[in-house]
């Protein structure tokens, strides 16, 4: 063949030399701003691996792996809520940015909504009433019975559409509770500025009232058990101290769901009793 | 549509990922001859001169926009705060009078994280997707992400600057907002963690707006530091996932922004004005491969080119409304 090869296609004039300093820029601040983004996406991250603390979630969690996976932070189940007792962590939480959680000790959930509005407002099934079938249900995170509203007590259903316990409520510091101690409580628990609310059937069925309105004159403390929304999950017990006296003591039982009130209740600084978040029923 | 904007839909596409726009390698017969009538042409430039002399600034389209964007995340907090119940949630998830709303990115990286879909999510992400198939695709960028209202009065500042010479708008690849959509959806299935929200400012901002400030709101604030001093527009224009989202349902979105070339003085005050001007490339002298052009699905139909426009080239259209009517 005597045709020649064709020629070599004409090869692009090679780029300036401040043409290649400023592509080189270019991609030094790409990898900057990606390295930015990245570590932003870990302070958020983070903070969740290493978490300390539990938080107490709201009724119907998922269990807290799943928790953090499906949930959308939309905050819906903050709105319904009568009692305000959900609020959306903020960053330094480290139980993930705007995920709800609830401060029991602040605002417990008193069920005051009565059919657990939080769960019904979910969009994305973080809190369900039911878990799908395919998300193991934890030993001891099931509730034997659904629990009885005492609200509810005298309605044709006064059970709680509530499969799981969201933590157990325990008695931490007993050398502190007053019932224990024999004592009584006179005045407004937890005093005038304190502005959690609790719905009280004998004031409003329907609208919870602000604890600070609502004193108390009682001979012996129990106001954990007085207050406890759940039937049969806490009652004053008559139990033998380890120097064989008998003393009064309140005593959790198996129906308790973990709601916090009687946290938030108890007139002791700090409480004697307090709510473990996720934990699940020992027997 | 021809063969010469089949090919550039397709080509809008590919830098709607990242691609740079570049020449078009053919070019209509119509669009030709606008193209060598304009070149060199004396009473097209007095025409152009005399446009100049007498254009007027309008924001109208700004200002529609400003207000459609503040009504709908008020009307987030105003639901929450007066309790009226019309819109509940936030813009990652919400309820229209009792109607699921959810966010299209923040829904993908729920089902990648928790691997499972129930029907409300299906159903909201469905209602959204629809919503903004019909409305624009990234028409939800400008027309409701709160960060981008931020983000406007930010580049205000940043554009301040860079008139004084203070500060230079550092571009960076767009390429990157593939990349961190591809590696937030990776994160998100690997961890079993919507790492992408926790640092999204369209979620941190909407949240703040409803339930109030919080720390998160530092990271928006970093953001917006970034843009004013470094780089212009830079989380919307190469880093957020979400717009990459929206984008995608643009593509079959018949709103749009539709060029016109006969009356276009190539002056490029659009492209100035423009969030991403690489989908303004065809209003180049010369680029144009028709004499209409509907522009591509990264544009977030905000309407500043409109309002900038002194010619009225490029208007808002809406597929086959036009011919209807």
């Amino acid at each position: 063949m005597s045709e020649s090869a064709p020629p070599p296609p004409a090869a692009k004039p090679p780029p300036s030399r401040e043409r290649a300093q400023q592509a080189r820029r270019r991609v030094l601040r790409t990898i900057l701003l990606t390295g930015g983004v990245m570590g932003a996406a870990l302070s958020g991250f983070l903070p969740l691996v290493y978490a300390r603390t539990k938080r107490l979630r709201p009724p119907g969690a998922l269990d807290e792996k799943d928790f953090l996976s499906s949930c959308i932070k939309c905050g819906q189940c903050v709105q319904v809520c009568p009692v305000q007792a959900i609020k959306l962590a903020d960053l330094v939480d480290g139980v993930g940015v705007g995920t709800p959680y609830i401060d029991a000790r602040e605002q417990a959930c008193d069920f005051s909504c009565d059919a657990v509005q939080c769960i019904l407002a979910c969009p994305t099934g973080s809190l369900v009433y039911k878990k799908p079938a395919f998300l193991g249900v934890r030993k001891g995170a099931k509730l034997a019975a659904a629990p009885i509203l005492k609200a509810k007590e005298k309605d044709p259903e006064p059970t709680l559409n509530l499969n799981e316990r969201i933590g157990v409520a325990r008695l931490t510091r007993p050398e502190a509770c007053l019932a224990i101690q024999g004592k009584g409580f006179k005045g407004q628990v937890r005093g005038a500025s304190f502005t959690g609310q609790l719905r009280y059937m004998e004031v409003n069925r329907w609208k919870p009232i602000r604890v600070a309105e609502h004193p108390y004159d009682v001979a012996e403390c129990d106001l954990c058990v007085r207050e406890c929304p759940v039937k049969g999950a806490i009652s004053i017990e008559t139990v033998f101290a380890p120097d064989g006296t008998k003393r009064k003591s309140p005593v959790v039982h198996e129906p308790c769901v973990g709601c916090g009130v009687c946290e938030m209740i108890c007139p002791v600084e700090p409480t004697c009793i307090v709510i473990d978040a996720r934990e699940v029923w020992n027997t | 549509m021809n063969v010469y904007l089949k090919r550039r839909f397709f080509d809008q596409i590919a830098v709607m990922f990242g691609r740079e726009a570049k020449k078009p390698d053919a070019i209509a017969p119509a669009a030709q001859k606008i193209h060598m009538h304009k070149r060199g042409n004396r009473d097209f430039i007095g025409e152009k001169l005399h446009a100049r002399a007498h254009a007027a600034p309008i924001h109208k389209w700004r200002n529609r926009r400003w207000a459609v964007l503040l009504v709908a995340n008020l009307l987030f907090t105003v639901s929450f705060w007066l309790d009226i119940q019309i819109l509940e949630g936030a813009l990652t998830a919400s309820r229209f009078v009792g109607f699921h709303l959810i966010d299209l990115n923040a829904a993908l990286q729920v089902m990648l994280a928790h691997k499972h879909i129930i029907v409300n999510l299906v159903i909201g992400t469905g209602t959204v997707f629809v919503l903004w198939l019909l409305l624009g695709g990234r028409t939800f960028c400008s027309w409701v992400c709160p960060y981008h209202l931020l983000a406007e009065w930010a580049e205000e500042i940043h554009l301040y600057l860079v008139k004084k010479k203070l500060v230079t708008d550092q571009n960076i690849d767009r390429r990157l907002r593939t990349l961190s959509w591809i590696v937030f959806a990776i994160l998100a299935a690997a961890t079993g963690y919507t790492v992408f929200e926790a640092i999204s400012p369209t979620g941190i901002l909407s949240r703040a707006l409803i339930y109030g400030p919080g720390l998160a709101l530092l990271w928006v604030l970093a953001l917006l530091v970034f843009e004013v001093f470094f780089s212009r527009r830079a989380w919307c224009r190469y880093a957020c996932p979400i717009g990459l989202t929206y984008g995608v349902v643009g593509i079959f979105s018949p709103v749009r922004i539709k060029y016109k070339l006969d009356s276009c003085f190539h002056e490029g005050d659009c492209r100035k004005v423009c969030l991403v001007p690489h989908v303004l490339d065809t209003v180049i002298k010369g680029r144009a491969v028709d004499t209409e052009i509907p522009i591509g699905p990264d544009c977030t139909r905000c309407g500043l080119c409109v309002d900038t426009c002194p010619t009225g080239s490029l208007s808002f259209d809406v597929k086959g409304l036009s011919k209807l009517l």
